[in-house]
């Protein structure tokens, strides 16, 4: 099937991303997870991750965690607890959170090693979308 | 008859305060096209949510706790007010028939969860069971507040300490109608599906249904709790700037009442002092 995927990237605040693209991929609970136009339906849940979609041969990029996402032959839509597009990250901050959340990760307890785990992610993905900004 | 001056100090008054309403109006028709491109941006997140769980539910067989529809009777109202007044009969209304309902024979032995000043301190003065209080959350709202509230609602949920839960509200209708509303919030009512979507879509699920429900079910819930209180402070405003309306319009009718007998008394003073030049001018002339 030709033609393009309509991509939707909402939280619950509002509405990041509402686009065409050619190509997506998705940071599913499971992994990396592509989808091109026709894909089957499937509704998965969402990791920590970069958001990648291209649309005429241009690639952007979001920061995403946690959520779920719809995918329909011809359209995708995430429904995220975080998304942010690499304009609105702040890099130092997204720096000094990983070195609090890799200093706390060391000496934490067991109740909060998943907390600060997310917090690792979140920040390090951050990092990387900052930077993919620069570029 | 009262004195000029004493009626030109309360058109003053009466002036200044006019200014107030005036003022206050136009804060609360700012602060309510706020709150509704508050609800307009989440409202994206809400219908989709809504639809996905719609057909999600409608094709599994999985159950969930929140599902869970249970023989008991017991029950937690959550009654949604402003924290503050002045803005008519907003929560008045709303806590009266919030009362009507823990007083009739509805539910057993229901308890009750206020959000907004009015409700804390309303419903600490009655006998009802006040399990939670909010009192503070309507005025600073911040982006957590919704999700936390609708977290600590399902752990009680959860834990058995309710059977089912209800969001009592004022819903935003226009600017001269709020519509109290009343819906259950657990266990959750699937919503519907749409019709108009077309036929129903399979999908695959990944990791797989069960967890997917998991997932979902949560933030529906979370959804409909930050839904109500948006629409709550939505009609909030709508009703404060609409008594504040009525209050400007009510002072303007005094002031001009006031100054209707401001010429009166002022002419009287005239008519009066004339007479007494008159006279005292014929006295002499006799």
């Amino acid at each position: 099937m030709a033609g393009s995927l309509r991509l939707e990237v909402v939280t619950h605040t509002r509405r990041v991303v509402d686009t065409t693209a050619d190509e997506i991929q998705l940071p599913g609970a499971l992994g990396m997870l592509g989808v091109l136009p026709g894909h089957t339906p499937l509704l998965t849940t969402l990791g920590t991750g970069e958001l990648m979609y291209r649309t005429d041969h241009r690639e952007s990029y979001l920061a995403i965690q946690g959520g779920f996402a719809e995918v329909l032959p011809d359209r995708v839509t995430v429904l995220a607890t975080v998304a942010e597009e690499p304009g609105e990250i702040d890099l130092a901050l997204a720096e000094r959170e990983r070195e609090d959340a890799e200093a706390a990760l060391a000496s934490v307890d067991a109740a909060d090693l998943e907390r600060m785990r997310a917090k690792l992610e979140l920040a390090v993905t951050r990092i990387q979308v900052g930077r993919r900004a620069g570029s | 008859m009262a004195n000029a001056r004493d009626i030109l100090r309360r058109i003053r008054s009466v002036k200044g305060t006019q200014q107030i309403t005036k003022a206050m109006k136009m804060v609360a028709a700012a602060k309510l096209r706020r709150a509704q491109e508050r609800i307009a941006k989440a409202r994206p997140y809400a219908d989709t949510l809504s639809r996905v769980l719609a057909s999600l539910a409608e094709r599994t067989e999985h159950t969930h706790p929140l599902l869970e529809q249970r023989e008991g009777n017991r029950a937690w109202l959550v009654v949604i007010t402003s924290d503050k007044g002045l803005c008519g009969a907003f929560s008045h209304n709303l806590l009266r028939e919030a009362d009507e309902l823990l007083a009739s024979d509805r539910w057993e032995n229901p308890a009750v969860v206020a959000v907004g000043r009015k409700a804390a301190e309303h419903y600490r003065k009655r006998s009802w069971e006040l399990v939670h209080e909010e009192p503070t959350m309507i005025s600073n709202l911040k982006a957590d507040d919704g999700p936390r509230l609708a977290r600590l609602l399902m752990d009680a949920f959860d834990e058995g300490r309710t059977d089912s839960i209800w969001l009592l509200y004022n819903s935003f209708v226009s600017m001269m109608r709020q519509e109290r509303t009343l819906v259950r919030l657990l266990p959750v009512e699937p919503p519907p599906g749409d019709e108009a979507a077309g036929p129903e879509v399979d999908y695959l699920y990944e990791p797989d249904a069960k967890t997917l429900l998991g997932e979902l079910l949560p933030r529906h819930v979370e959804t409909q709790v930050q839904t109500a209180v948006f629409d709550s402070i939505a009609a909030e405003h709508a009703a404060r700037m609409t008594a504040m309306e009525m209050a400007t319009k009510n002072a303007t009718e005094m002031i001009d009442k006031l100054t209707l007998l401001y010429n009166r008394t002022r002419q009287a003073a005239i008519t009066k002092e004339l007479i007494e030049i008159v006279s005292g001018a014929q006295a002499l002339e006799q």
